[in-house]
């Protein structure tokens, strides 16, 4: 019988990510847009990180954070009495970092984007730095907002080697579809799997649509203008 | 009265330029800065709005201090109450008319000036639309209008109606002389077209290489060779 929470929690997961995501990705994407010293490079580096490493790296590091025998967890959960691995919270921070360069990239060249003469026309009206990236700068990159959440969301809605190795397969807790998709391969009930991987697969292909429409259209509009 | 010393290497096309530009402006003159392309004049004009800063010299209006590498004073863009217009409009797209006009008002500002200014650019009729419908002469237009909404102390215009038709150029010089002789702006108008100096000024600064090479009214200061072009077709020597 198809489980409705893993699909609960997989949609929890990749909206949290996407939210702190967001939060977070802003003002990192337009640090990293308008800033021009030389050791930008290193920032950018690591944002790319998740695009080449295998997740199951990236799992094992965090794990190896996250575990009470280690510093940083024990640092956590002696003073804050918060245990980040094998839990929801500890997936959220996974997942964030497995997906930002989903967020960063389109982020950052949205912001590149838009005309400097704009930028520079705001601080000649007394604009702030604020001010303008409220009013100027995110209203004119909306095709690379839409992008970058949306990407960020369907990124995080599939991963699986990441999951894995921080959330575990937690009821309740961490076991979202990816890993129940597993589980039921590894019982043989590919009739089940089936089901799962279908629809991953038609929200998965619906979401590139999507995007690739709303792009079309905002092409068109800036073209226009 | 503006005084303005500066000097900085700028680097383009054709090497290193020793930017060196010296002078004083009269509260309320409109002054063009006729020359070449890459002579600096963009430039003078980015340092007057501190978008780029001069190596070293001094700035100064009316006894204030925008810039000054003795003392590193430099005033930030925000805070030197200028009004630029671009020659590419520069129109914010995600806003109306009356929104881009509405942007630019300071905190405090009665809204009365936008339709004022509205009024005084004919944009009225079109104030609820977005610049992407516009003309260029309208947009340039509402560009103007945008930049006088603070009532600047000093109004940059970079070569501001070179990408229009010679009609529409025409039309928008006499409403940027009705502009200034309304509110009497010191103004700085870049320029590398020879008839809109002489219509627009009674005063060119001839820019090459980086150095003002010649000071004066536009009928003595400019080329002769300049001139001669004017009389047979109007187009730049």
């Amino acid at each position: 019988m198809l489980e409705f929470e893993p699909f609960y929690l997989t949609f929890k997961l990749a909206l949290t990510t996407t939210i702190v995501l967001f939060v977070l990705g802003v003002p990192l994407a337009y640090w990293l847009a308008f800033n021009h010293t030389r050791w930008k490079v290193l920032p950018e580096a690591i944002v790319g990180l998740p695009l080449v490493l295998p997740p199951s790296v990236l799992g094992f590091y965090l794990l190896m954070a996250f575990s009470p025998q280690n510093v940083v967890g024990r640092f956590l959960e002696s003073f804050f009495d918060i245990r980040l691995v094998f839990t929801f919270p500890g997936l959220v921070i996974a997942s964030v970092i497995y997906s930002l360069p989903f967020m960063i990239q389109p982020l950052q060249s949205g912001f590149s984007m838009v005309p400097v003469s704009l930028v520079e026309t705001a601080y000649t009206l007394g604009k702030s730095r604020f001010t303008v990236l409220t009013r100027v700068l995110l209203p004119n990159m909306k095709a690379a907002l839409i992008s970058a959440c949306v990407l960020s969301f369907a990124h995080t809605v599939g991963e699986f080697g990441i999951v894995l190795m921080v959330g575990g397969n937690i009821a309740h807790e961490t076991r979202v579809i990816s890993v129940v998709i597993y589980d039921e391969v590894e019982a043989m009930n590919y009739q089940q799997a089936n089901v799962y991987s279908s629809i991953l697969l038609i929200f998965s292909f619906l979401v590139l649509v999507s995007v690739y429409t709303v792009n079309r259209k905002m092409q068109k509009v800036h073209y226009q203008s | 009265m503006i005084a303005i010393n500066v000097t900085r290497k700028l680097f383009g096309a054709n090497g290193v330029l020793d930017l060196h530009f010296e002078t004083t402006i009269a509260n309320g003159e409109l002054v063009t800065l006729y020359g070449p392309s890459g002579a600096g004049k963009t430039s003078v004009l980015r340092m007057l709005a501190g978008l780029l800063k001069p190596e070293s010299g001094s700035i100064r209006i009316d006894g204030d201090v925008w810039f000054d590498s003795a003392t590193a004073i430099n005033v930030r863009t925000q805070d030197r109450g200028i009004g630029v217009v671009f020659q590419d409009y520069s129109l914010f797209p995600n806003m109306t008319v009356r929104g881009n006009l509405e942007f630019a008002l300071q905190k405090g500002q009665s809204v009365k000036i936008v339709d004022d200014l509205l009024e005084l650019t004919q944009m009225s009729n079109l104030h609820d639309k977005k610049p992407a419908i516009l003309s260029g002469g309208q947009k340039q237009r509402v560009a103007v209008a945008m930049a006088l909404v603070r009532k600047p102390r000093l109004l940059l215009l970079d070569e501001p109606l070179s990408a229009l038709d010679s009609l529409m150029q025409s039309k928008l010089q006499d409403y940027l002389l009705q502009v200034h002789s309304q509110f009497k702006l010191t103004t700085i108008l870049v320029s590398h077209d020879v008839t809109e100096v002489i219509k627009m000024s009674k005063r060119v600064l001839i820019m090459e290489n980086g150095q003002v090479v010649k000071d004066g009214a536009p009928l003595e200061a400019l080329p002769l060779d300049g001139l001669r072009f004017v009389e047979r077709d109007g187009k730049l020597p």
